[in-house]
C-alpha cells in the first residue's frame, strides 16, 4: 500500500509530537509514525523536570544555562547549539504551560522549580533552582500535553505502524541522495505500507536496551538511529552514553535526580555522604558522570553496601510532605521493585544506562548532515535523543533530554515545513520495499537457527562490563571483537512466529539488528578516543586531551568491517575550555 | 519457586478460540508477570504475544487481567498473587492475538471528549497564574496512563460497549477542573449524553483496577455532580 504526504514524522515522543504540532501549525499534511500508541513513548518516563532560566524562586539567565550545559558535557557541546536550548527553554515551558501542563506551582502561582545536577548559578558558584516540574512525572505531563494538543490540531497518527526503512531518493543518503519517505510495518497485519513524502523527521528515541542494566523501555532498540546508519548517515559522538547515577539495584528503573534535588543523600557502606571526596561544593548535585563514577570507585575500593555492587540513596530525613508531594512515583517505584520503603529506609542504587548523547548528527535547524564539512541530507531530519546536535556534548545535565525535545522538536517542525512548501514531491520507485520485504520474508521463513533473547541478552552483558561507565584499551577491543561476532550470529538467527498477524517476535528480532548496529559504532567509536571526557572514562587515559581530542566523532557503517570514524570540530562560542570541576 | 503460569492464547491465524496454556516457570518472589511472559517468550514459545514498553508502569502498554484483576504486568509481583497465576487480555475488547487487545475504539472514545486546554485568550510572554489549590483541584486525574485497566474492568462498559468508560470520564475530569480551561461546558455536554456518566453504576471495580490509584469512581461523581449544577 502507497500513501502520500508533505511530511513523515518517525516516532511519537515529545520531540516528534511538538514537530507535528508545528506541522499542523503551518498547515502541512502530516503523517506520525510510531510501533506504539503515542501515549507509550518513552518521554512519559522522565520524571525530574525541565530546566528553564524562568527566576521564579532565585536568580537566574539563560547565559548561565548555557554555560552549565557546556561545562557539563566537559566542553564537547556544540556552544551555539547549548545557547539555542538555553534562550529557547524558556519560551517553550512558557507555551507548554498555555497548552496546560499541570506545572506544580509556588505559593503566588508561578510554575515551581527545584534544584538539579550540575545547575547553578553565576557559573558554577552553586546549584540554582532551575527545573520545573509537575511533580516526578514531568515526563508524563509533557508527553500528554502534546498528544492532547495533537488532538485537537487534528494531526494525523498511524498507531503501532513500525517503520523499517528510510526511502531516498537519487541514491542513499551517503551519496547525495534526498529523504523520499519511508516503509512502515503495519504491526496488526504485517501489510508493509510505503509512505512516500518530502520531509522526514527521525525522533526515535535512544538504544538503552543494548544494555543489561538501564532505565530505558524494551522498545529503546535505536531504531531510527541504525536505519540511518545503514543508509549512509554516519552516527555522531557514539562513546558519549550517559549512565544515571540512581537506577534501581539489580533492574536499573530510574530514581529521578530530583530524589537528590530535593536533598536526598548518597551514602556507602560506612553511612558516608561520599560525594564529599569527589564533588565538595555540589556534592549529590554533581553531574551525573561523575557521580557514577564516584559510585563505581567507591563499590570497587570495598565501600558498597555490605561490600556489594550498590550504594545507597537516603531520602528518609525529607520528610513524608516533600516526599509524597513532589517524589510520589520514585518512591512507589522503590515499594513495588525492592519492597523498600523510602520514608524509612535508604534505597540501593547502582548506575544505569540512560542516555545517549550521540546520535544522528544535525545543524541548528534539526536537518541531518553526513559528513565533518556539514553537508545536509535534504530532506531529512533527526531531532530528541536519536538525534545529536549536539547541546549535551559528552555528557548532558538532568533534564536538558526534555529541553532539547522542546526546543528542536519545535525547530524540526517549523524546518520541515519550509522544506517541504519549496520542494517538489520525490519520486518513489514502485518497488521501494522490496530490500526491507525480502529481509522480513527471509527472516520470517527462516525457522531453525538460534533465538535472537539468547544474542541479546549476551549483547546486555557484554556492554554492561567492557562498555560501561570505565573503559580500557583491553575491554574495548574485546567489545568490538565480539559484537563483530553477535553480529555473525545473528545473520543467521531464527523467527518462531511465522505469523502476519502481530508478530513480536519478528519485530523484537529486528530491533535486536538495530542494536547491534549501534553497539557496534559505540564500542568502535570509544576504543578510538584515546582520551577520558565526561562520561567516557578511559582508565588508561584518564585525562581530557584538548590538543589531540576536542572533536565530534563521526561513525560510518562499513559492510562487513569496522565502522570508518571521521572528525568534526567543536563549535566554541563564549567558553574556552577548563578544568572542571564541582 | 516453580509458578503455574496459565495464559489465555488466541492466534487468528491458527486458532479457532481462546483457550488456556499452562507453563512451568521458575520465578522468585519479587519477579513481576511481565518477567514470566518474557520467559516464554524468550525461551518456550517465542510466538507467545503481549504489549509492554516502559516495564515499569508508566507507559500504560501491559494491562491485562491477571488472577481475575486488571493489573499492570511490570506492576505485579510473584509474591502478590502465589504460585498459581493466570493471565488473560483485559475483557470487553476485541482479541487481536494471544494477550493484545484491540485499542482503537478506547483511544476514539478518549478523544470524543475534548482531551486537551481549551483556552484562546491571547498568549502572554509569561506562564498564566494557578494557585496552589487549583492546581491541586486536578492533580488526582492527571495520573492517567490510559491504560484502559479501568474501563475493560466495568460491568457498564461490557454490558454497553458505546458507554464512554472510565478513562475518557477521568481524562475529561483533568480539563473540566482545571482552572485555566474554558470548554467545561462542552464536556459536560458531552458527557451528559446516554452514553456518558449515566451509565456509571458505582461498583468501584475502575477503582480497584486502577494502576495509579487514581479515584476514577469518586472523579466520575465529581463530573456527574457538575452536570446536575449546571442543568439545576
Amino acid at each position: 500500500m502507497r500513501i502520500e504526504t508533505d511530511a513523515v514524522v518517525v516516532g511519537a515522543g515529545g520531540a516528534a509530537l511538538w514537530a507535528a504540532l508545528e506541522l499542523a501549525r503551518e498547515g502541512v499534511p502530516t503523517a506520525v509514525l510510531t510501533k506504539l500508541y503515542p501515549t507509550r513513548s518513552h518521554t512519559g518516563a522522565a520524571q525530574g523536570g525541565v530546566c528553564a532560566a524562568l527566576g521564579n524562586l532565585e536568580e537566574d539567565h539563560w547565559e548561565w544555562h548555557m554555560f552549565d550545559t557546556v561545562k557539563g558535557g566537559d566542553y564537547l557541546s556544540d556552544q551555539d547549539a547549548a545557547e539555542v536550548l538555553a534562550r529557547e527553554a524558556i519560551e517553550r515551558v512558557v507555551e507548554l504551560e498555555h497548552m496546560g501542563l499541570p506545572f506544580n506551582r509556588t505559593p503566588d502561582g508561578r510554575i515551581d522549580q527545584r534544584r538539579f545536577g550540575g545547575h547553578t548559578r553565576d557559573f558554577g558558584e552553586g546549584p540554582v533552582k532551575r527545573s520545573c516540574f509537575a511533580a516526578d512525572r514531568t515526563g508524563h505531563m509533557i508527553l500528554q500535553t502534546l498528544y492532547q494538543q495533537c488532538i485537537k490540531a487534528g494531526v494525523r497518527f498511524y498507531d503501532e505502524y513500525h517503520v523499517v526503512d528510510l526511502v531516498f531518493e537519487g541514491g542513499d543518503a551517503g551519496d547525495g541522495g534526498r529523504a523520499a519517505g519511508v516503509v512502515a510495518y503495519r504491526i496488526a497485519d504485517g501489510e508493509l505500507h510505503t509512505f512516500r513524502a518530502k520531509a522526514v523527521l527521525i525522533a526515535t528515541g535512544g538504544y538503552g536496551r543494548a544494555w543489561r542494566i538501564t532505565s530505558n523501555a524494551y522498545t529503546l532498540a535505536g531504531d531510527g538511529m541504525a536505519m540511518a546508519y545503514r543508509r549512509g548517515v554516519p552516527l555522531e559522538d557514539m562513546e558519549f552514553y550517559q549512565f544515571h547515577p540512581t537506577g534501581i539495584y539489580g533492574i536499573g528503573i530510574l530514581l529521578s535526580e530530583a530524589a537528590r534535588g530535593e536533598g536526598g543523600y548518597l551514602t556507602n557502606r560506612d553511612g558516608e555522604r561520599f560525594m564529599e571526596r569527589y564533588a565538595p561544593r555540589l556534592m549529590e548535585l554533581a553531574p551525573r558522570d561523575m557521580v557514577s563514577r564516584a559510585i563505581y570507585l567507591e563499590v570497587r575500593d570495598g565501600r558498597g553496601i555490605g561490600g556489594r555492587d550498590y550504594v545507597h540513596l537516603d531520602v528518609s530525613h525529607l520528610g513524608r510532605k516533600v516526599i509524597e508531594e513532589k517524589l510520589p512515583d520514585i518512591t512507589d517505584f522503590a515499594r513495588i521493585y525492592l519492597g523498600v520503603e523510602p520514608l524509612k529506609e535508604p534505597v540501593p542504587i547502582q548506575p544505569t544506562a540512560h542516555y545517549a548523547m550521540g546520535g544522528i548528527p544535525t545543524d541548528l535547524a534539526t536537518r541531518v548532515i553526513r559528513d565533518p564539512e556539514g553537508t545536509v541530507v535534504p530532506g531529512l531530519f533527526a531531532a530528541g535523543e536519536a538525534a545529536c546536535v549536539s547541546v549535551h556534548g559528552a555528557n548532558r545535565l538532568g533534564t536538558n533530554s526534555l529541553v532539547d525535545l522542546l526546543v528542536f522538536g519545535r525547530r524540526a517542525g517549523i524546518g520541515m515545513a519550509a522544506y517541504a512548501r519549496g520542494a517538489a514531491m520525490p519520486e518513489v520507485a514502485p518497488d521501494a520495499d522490496e530490500p526491507v520485504r525480502a529481509e522480513i520474508e527471509g527472516l520470517r521463513g527462516r525457522r531453525s537457527g538460534e533465538r535472537p533473547q539468547a544474542i541479546r541478552a549476551e549483547l546486555g552483558l557484554l556492554m554492561d562490563a567492557n562498555v560501561g561507565v570505565f573503559r580500557d584499551e583491553a575491554l574495548l577491543s574485546e567489545a568490538v571483537r565480539r559484537i563483530a561476532e553477535l553480529r555473525d550470529r545473528y545473520a543467521a538467527v531464527a523467527v518462531q512466529d511465522a505469523g502476519t498477524t502481530f508478530n513480536t517476535d519478528l519485530l523484537e528480532t529486528r530491533e535486536l539488528g538495530y542494536l547491534l548496529d549501534c553497539a557496534e559504532a559505540t564500542a568502535a567509536s570509544a576504543l578510538a578516543r584515546k582520551e577520558s571526557r565526561g562520561a567516557h572514562s578511559r582508565e588508561d587515559y584518564p585525562e581530557r586531551d584538548d590538543a589531540g581530542w576536542l572533536a565530534h566523532t563521526m561513525a560510518y557503517r562499513r559492510e562487513g568491517e569496522q565502522p570508518e570514524l571521521r572528525y568534526r570540530p567543536v563549535t566554541i562560542t563564549r567558553f574556552g575550555p577548563k578544568p572542571r570541576t564541582y | 519457586m516453580q509458578v503455574d503460569l496459565r495464559i489465555l492464547r488466541y492466534d487468528p491465524e491458527r486458532d479457532d478460540a481462546p483457550h488456556w496454556e499452562s507453563y512451568a516457570v521458575e520465578a522468585g518472589p519479587m519477579d513481576r508477570v511481565l518477567n514470566l511472559l518474557h520467559a516464554v517468550k524468550d525461551t518456550v514459545d517465542g510466538t507467545l504475544t503481549f504489549r509492554r514498553s516502559c516495564a515499569h508502569g508508566i507507559c500504560g502498554s501491559d494491562a491485562m487481567l491477571i488472577n481475575g484483576r486488571n493489573r499492570l504486568a511490570c506492576k505485579v509481583r510473584v509474591e502478590q498473587l502465589g504460585r498459581r497465576i493466570s493471565v488473560a487480555p483485559l475483557g470487553g475488547m476485541p482479541v487481536v492475538k494471544d494477550l493484545v487487545v484491540d485499542m482503537d475504539g478506547f483511544f476514539a472514545k478518549y478523544r470524543s471528549v475534548m482531551p486537551f486546554l481549551v483556552n484562546d485568550a491571547p498568549a502572554s510572554a509569561r506562564e498564566s497564574r494557578q494557585s496552589q489549590a487549583e492546581r491541586e483541584r486536578f492533580d488526582d486525574t492527571t495520573k492517567c496512563i490510559l491504560c484502559a485497566a479501568c474501563t475493560t474492568s466495568c460491568p457498564s462498559f461490557w454490558a454497553q460497549p458505546s458507554y464512554v468508560g472510565p478513562a475518557a470520564i477521568v481524562q475529561a475530569h483533568r480539563f473540566i477542573f482545571d482552572s485555566r480551561d474554558t470548554a467545561a461546558d462542552d464536556r459536560l455536554e458531552i458527557l451528559a449524553d446516554q452514553d456518558g456518566v449515566w451509565r456509571c453504576r458505582t461498583t468501584f471495580n475502575c477503582v480497584t483496577a486502577c494502576p495509579r490509584e487514581i479515584n476514577v469512581t469518586g472523579a466520575i461523581l465529581e463530573v456527574t455532580r457538575a452536570i446536575v449544577a449546571r442543568h439545576g
